[in-house]
């Protein structure tokens, strides 16, 4: 990939876990529609029984055992974004590798 | 959106997972076909970006907010069906890490963010697109509205799931549902339309053809 590709994905990761570092810590704690649907006309119980899978690492969007609030949810944004950019190119290598090999394509000057 | 465990029927969920797995089922394999590994970035970072986003809560009215929901910017930037995949993989981590989203739930919110929201989005963006000029603005007026539209269809399906599970009235929980998602559908169509503007700054060529007319049609380095 070209080293002009390979900058704007790298900005284009850096705003994603800006955002999900530096900006979570603020973002509304209020319900959100469908929390408040629930609320407002009540099966909002329905839901407050514990999970199933019982392995959440951030529940709630908050690393355990750190004690201010707004660092738990920066440090549970920059951990979920970097999984979540890891996850993405995992998926496309288990995707497109069943694929036969390529001939090598004399068009793209790298 | 995310729907927790509890809140449907074990049938509606084995449904909708059923036809989430059939939808990226058939993802999965047309990415066999026609992914190449130099778009690895291009999904990791689309899947990155709706991730963070959708940790940023807004306030909509007291005592409610609402998020970004990203199928149709997903499926504009990437396509139908890996847009699909990337939802699905956002979700999926989201339900295993931070418990958001049900896990006997995950199915059927892959079925109402990702196959409604985002294929029922991008076809509401497609039929704009006939209507509003050809030009950027009539792309991101599309898209925005798109957009809006997606949110509303993911909540209906939802509000329609959790009627048919029994949780709430028909008649109570989908006005309920599509009217506050119908305020929140508006800061989706402002968010997608903000980030395509820039994608469509920088790189255009990286909205694929499934997703624009006017921009360039294929995936190709610059």
């Amino acid at each position: 990939m070209s080293r002009n590709n390979r900058l704007v994905f790298a900005i284009a990761l850096g705003v994603a876990l800006a955002l999900g570092t530096f900006l979570s810590p603020f973002a509304s704690s209020s319900p959100d529609g469908l929390e408040k649907v629930a609320h407002d006309k009540g099966f909002i119980e329905k839901s407050e029984g514990a999970p199933a899978w019982r392995f959440a690492l951030m529940p709630d969007y908050a690393v355990p055992g750190v004690s201010n609030n707004a660092v738990a949810t920066a440090l549970s944004g920059l951990v979920g974004t970097l999984l979540v950019f890891g996850a993405g190119l995992g998926l496309v290598k288990v995707a497109a590798r069943l694929r036969a090999p390529e001939v090598p394509d004399d068009s793209r000057h790298d | 959106m995310h729907i927790p465990d509890g809140m449907l029927s074990a049938p509606v969920n084995i449904a909708a997972f059923a036809v989430s797995t059939a939808v990226c089922g058939v993802a999965i394999a047309r990415a066999n076909k026609t992914l190449h590994e130099d778009q690895a970035p291009q999904l990791g970072v689309t899947a990155a970006f709706i991730f963070a986003a959708q940790m940023l809560n807004f306030p909509i009215f007291a005592g409610t907010s609402g998020h970004f929901l990203g199928a149709v910017l997903a499926a504009l930037v990437l396509g139908p069906l890996n847009g699909c995949l990337v939802m699905a993989v956002v979700l999926v981590l989201q339900c295993l890490l931070f418990a958001d989203g049900g896990i006997t739930a995950l199915g059927t919110n892959i079925f109402n963010m990702g196959v409604v929201g985002g294929l029922g989005g991008l076809g509401m963006f497609h039929a704009l697109k006939v209507l509003l000029p050809d030009t950027r603005g009539g792309f991101l007026a599309s898209a925005a509205l798109a957009s809006w539209a997606s949110v509303v269809m993911a909540s209906t399906a939802c509000a329609l799931e959790l009627a048919i599970s029994g949780t709430s009235p028909l008649w109570v929980v989908v006005p309920a549902m599509t009217g506050v998602h119908a305020l929140i559908g508006i800061g989706e169509g402002i968010i997608t339309a903000a980030t395509l503007s820039v994608v469509l700054a920088s790189r255009p060529h990286l909205i694929t053809s499934r997703g624009s007319g006017f921009a360039v049609s294929t995936y190709e380095e610059a």
